[in-house]
């Protein structure tokens, strides 16, 4: 068989990735995270001195928290499984790739095993967002100063 | 690329050990043991990994009935970088070793090399086999264990289990090895590494199409063709393949996927089972124990591995892969 028959052999035999089913388990889980988070800050904002603007920090702390302690006990794996981008978008989802390798690592020492892996695969998602908010920060400057937009 | 054995080298005892969640599989029954800790005691994966081929080894020369100082090789190997729990456990057997890598196809090219020893009167007793440990497997391969990424409907799950066999010279009781194909490495330009049985599934057609031609065989000549580890999509595409090529259906039902059938229908497991423990704890068990009981008289088996590596497929090189196969009599 020829490779090109083959490769529409096995088009014809696996099945479709179902985006649509993918779609809503994320929306419907990522929107639950979010409202997770979004009744957390409420809670900073009620109960202790956190305005709207200030209670950003404390609630992704805490949502963090959550994610590490799921992480830990091996539950986020699951949630990802299901939720896909769902649970992979949200900052919990940045929490667990960060510990989850802290985790993998710790039998390589704290310094080369947890020190040295615990970006492996966060590091980009902070270097991408570092460069585009620094690009978008100055574009906003720029149509600030030629009088586009205000801030 | 079919070897004779004229000898008839015997599969004389087998040993599998697996771990807690192998509870599981549908093979269970014919494990000599089902470990509760993955790491079995150690403190990290790739020690747990390294007790789990040395348990095995030892379930080999209990049920064979010798000691290590009277085993002239062991042979085997698994997919940790440079299968350190494999020689690690060589160095606790002491026993001359060489380590061998086919991916998940090394159970069986272990077996055709401790074979060719045994034809040629170098041994009268050697261990071959292969393992792999879910943990220290997925680390290495994808994402860490706890990382919450999808996996989709084609990928496959690595078991953690150690099979070996002890080979020997031929005996009328015991399973015996007829014929063997080393296989080509085969690459149709796969390059996805979350659907491997797409990958590895023509050098499963290759390799059952040269040893059938050239041993002048048909398909219903054998009670099983067992490959290692396509899952259930590449079961499918082989069997595609070989009614492409002319094989009828009725045929095909005599060809069956350790990792297809490894952890049942259980949808969590995605397409099903694969590892080099695998098809050397399906093969050193199941197989071996059904031709002892005269279930089967001749078996074909047909390890399959995919010879990737993280780095192969970031460079975005496609997956080359290759299967060999043992032909297995019982009188």
């Amino acid at each position: 068989m020829e490779k090109e028959q083959y490769q529409q052999l096995e088009q014809n035999i696996t099945p479709p990735t179902p985006y649509l089913k993918n779609a809503v388990k994320a929306f419907v889980v990522g929107g639950l995270i979010c409202t997770i988070g979004q009744a957390v800050s409420l809670f900073y904002i009620v109960f202790f001195n956190f305005t709207e603007a200030t209670a950003g920090n404390p609630t992704v702390a805490t949502m963090v928290f959550f994610a590490m302690i799921l992480t830990g006990f091996g539950l986020y794996k699951r949630i990802g499984q299901f939720a896909g981008a769902g649970s992979a978008v949200p900052v919990t989802g940045f929490g667990n790739a960060v510990i989850s390798a802290a985790i993998e690592h710790r039998s390589e020492g704290l310094v080369l095993g947890v020190g040295g892996n615990l970006f492996k695969l966060a590091g980009s998602v902070v270097l991408f967002g570092v460069v585009s908010a620094f690009f978008v920060a100055l574009i906003k400057y720029i149509l600030v100063t030629i009088g586009v937009v205000s801030w | 690329m079919v070897i004779i054995f004229p000898s008839k080298p015997s599969l004389l005892a087998g040993g599998v050990v697996a771990g807690p969640l192998e509870d599981r599989s549908t093979f269970k029954q014919y494990f000599d043991t089902v470990y509760d800790d993955e790491r079995w005691q150690m403190d990290t994966n790739e020690q747990g990994h390294r007790k789990m081929v040395e348990e095995a080894c030892e379930f080999v020369m209990k049920k064979g009935g010798i000691t290590t100082a009277e085993v002239d090789y062991l042979l085997g190997g698994d997919l940790v970088n440079q299968m350190t729990p494999t020689n690690f456990a060589a160095r606790e057997l002491a026993i001359p070793f060489i380590g061998l890598f086919s991916a998940c196809a090394t159970s069986v090219s272990a077996v055709i090399v401790a074979s060719l020893l045994t034809e040629l009167g170098a041994a009268n007793y050697s261990i071959a086999g292969a393992s792999s440990q879910h943990n220290a497997i997925e680390r290495q391969f994808r994402y860490p264990i706890n990382y919450g990424a999808q996996k989709p409907q084609t990928a496959q799950w690595t078991v953690t289990a150690a099979g070996y066999a002890l080979v020997g010279k031929h005996r009328e009781d015991a399973p015996s090895i007829e014929a063997a194909t080393i296989g080509k490495v085969i690459d149709y330009g796969m390059d996805d590494p979350f659907h491997m049985g797409a990958a590895m599934a023509p050098a499963a057609f290759q390799t059952i199409k040269s040893h059938l031609d050239e041993r002048k065989q048909e398909i219903y000549h054998y009670d099983l063709i067992l490959t290692g580890d396509l899952g259930q999509l590449g079961l499918k595409l082989l069997k595609g393949m070989l009614v492409e090529s002319g094989i009828k259906n009725e045929e095909l039902t005599l060809l069956r996927d350790a990792g297809a059938e490894f952890y049942g229908q259980d949808e969590s497991f995605q397409s099903g089972a694969s590892g080099a423990g695998c098809s050397a704890a399906v093969f050193f068990s199941y197989v071996m124990q059904e031709l002892r009981a005269g279930t089967y008289k001749r078996v074909l088996l047909v390890a399959t591995g995919a010879l990737l590596s993280p780095l192969s497929f970031q460079q975005k090189e496609t997956i080359p892969c290759t299967a060999h196969a043992i032909e297995i009599t019982m009188k």
